[in-house]
């Protein structure tokens, strides 16, 4: 059984769908700013799903006006990580939400291995599951 | 998303301009700012510059986009902050920039203070100023030729980085004295190279600097009597032979101190029912009361 089909991590908003254009991806930011939003951007090379807290690339940029900001740090990131995942993410800092409103990931690895299901058997027969994902198989500094 | 050029409809000058509205702005430029007559020629001429170049881009003509990183030089209170925010109006209501804000930094914004500090602190301010104008005051101390190590030069770096090839993304304005300025670009010649206008701007005669006095009291609903129009020139003469004169700033300043005898003025008088017109009037007294009228003038504080 295939788990993975199209090989692709699926993770944040449009991740079902193909790679966004930067022209795309500018859209997305002017609309984060139009609401207040404040991007960052952050990369990871363990695409586990419960790796929540990925490497910060540089602050959170506050007080933006316009996307191309934004998207000269994603490509400033792009360059110095290229196949690493980098995703982008809006903080909403109303008071009361204080929480990211949007993410989604901007670049990926050529190729991603996907993930192994581990299964151990315990006591009783019963079967306890766990994820493992193969791209963080190696040790840190042999990946990729 | 394939990237469709957009082309306009509009054939004329007056198409474009009707569009763009950047005729309000060019007048409001006019009246509201005296003087400067050689700085508002050459905004109206990259005006026009950028109108031909939309209708050019209407016909399909194929122009790159002209080079707007500008240099101010000028002494200090001649009005190159205002100018620069006017100009990041201008620019917005012709496309040039997408939104058409004005960030102001000075060195100190872009210049970290120990190493692997300058490079995060110039792209925060850049990725700020992105799609409108980035307005460096006192330019010149970016650069320290008498120290080698000065993290100036790595600023100046990626600042021409993002000049050349973010083009379209933002406009860099600098601004400082015109000799200091010079001798920047002199040891800059890469700076210099991509600046494509260079705007000077002269220092106010006396009627300027009365018309200006009068549209910063109008401003503030206040508003000398005879004697005092009379008293402000004379001020204003003698203000302009005494060291460090700032132009439009002293006059800002001048009238600020003339706010506060009037306001003594009136404090000590307290049973007197005050009009509008005595709360809205300068007297003569007010500005004469200045050091400046007295037998012996020590230097006074710009």
């Amino acid at each position: 059984m295939m788990t993975n089909p199209t090989q692709r991590l699926t993770q944040g908003q449009f991740s079902f769908l193909p790679d966004l254009t930067d022209a795309e991806i500018s859209a997305q930011i002017q609309y984060g700013l139009d609401k207040g939003y404040a991007w960052s951007v952050e990369y990871t090379d363990d695409p586990h799903p419960r790796n929540q807290y990925w490497d910060m690339f540089g602050m959170p940029m506050f007080d933006l006006r316009d996307p191309a900001g934004v998207l000269m740090e994603v490509n400033h990131c792009r360059q110095t990580f290229p196949s690493h995942y980098i995703r982008m993410m809006a903080f909403d800092s109303t008071r009361g939400v204080e929480s990211v409103a949007m993410s989604f990931i901007v670049n990926r690895p050529q190729y991603e291995p996907g993930f192994q299901l581990e299964r151990s058997e315990e006591a009783g027969r019963m079967m306890r599951y766990s994820t493992r994902s193969y791209a963080a198989g190696m040790p840190e500094n042999e990946r990729g | 998303m394939a990237e469709t050029p957009v082309r306009g409809s509009a054939r004329s000058v007056a198409e474009v301009l009707a569009q763009s509205q950047v005729e309000q702005v060019l007048a409001e430029l006019d009246s509201d700012l005296v003087g400067l007559a050689p700085v508002k020629a050459r905004i109206r001429d990259i005006a026009a510059l950028l109108v031909i170049d939309t209708l050019r881009a209407n016909l399909g003509l194929e122009s790159q986009a002209p080079s707007l990183h500008m240099c101010f030089t000028g002494n200090p209170g001649t009005g190159k902050t205002t100018v620069a925010m006017r100009m990041a109006q201008i620019l917005h209501r012709l496309g040039r920039v997408r939104k058409g804000h004005m960030v102001a930094v000075t060195r100190d914004d872009l210049v970290g203070q120990y190493i692997g500090h300058t490079a995060p602190k110039t792209k925060e301010v850049l990725k700020k100023a992105m799609g409108g104008v980035l307005f460096i005051d006192e330019a010149y101390y970016l650069y320290r030729p008498e120290n080698e190590r000065d993290y100036g030069q790595e600023a100046m770096e990626i600042l021409l980085q993002v000049m050349e090839n973010q083009r379209d993304d933002l406009v860099v304005i600098l601004a400082g004295y015109k000799n200091r300025m010079d001798t920047f670009f002199q040891s800059n010649p890469g700076m210099s190279s991509r600046i494509a206008h260079h705007i000077d701007f002269p220092d106010y005669g006396v009627p300027e600097l009365q018309q200006i006095g009068l549209c910063m009291l109008a401003q503030q609903n206040y508003r000398f009597d005879a004697e005092a129009t009379d008293a402000f020139e004379r001020y204003l003469r003698l203000r302009m032979e005494q060291p460090h004169f700032a132009n439009a700033r002293s006059v800002r300043n001048a009238l600020d101190r003339a706010r506060l005898r009037q306001a003594s003025r009136l404090f000590a008088d307290r049973n007197r029912q005050l009009t509008a017109d005595d709360l809205t009037t300068i007297t003569g007294p007010d500005l004469l009361a200045s050091r400046l009228f007295q037998p012996s003038v020590p230097a006074e504080a710009p």
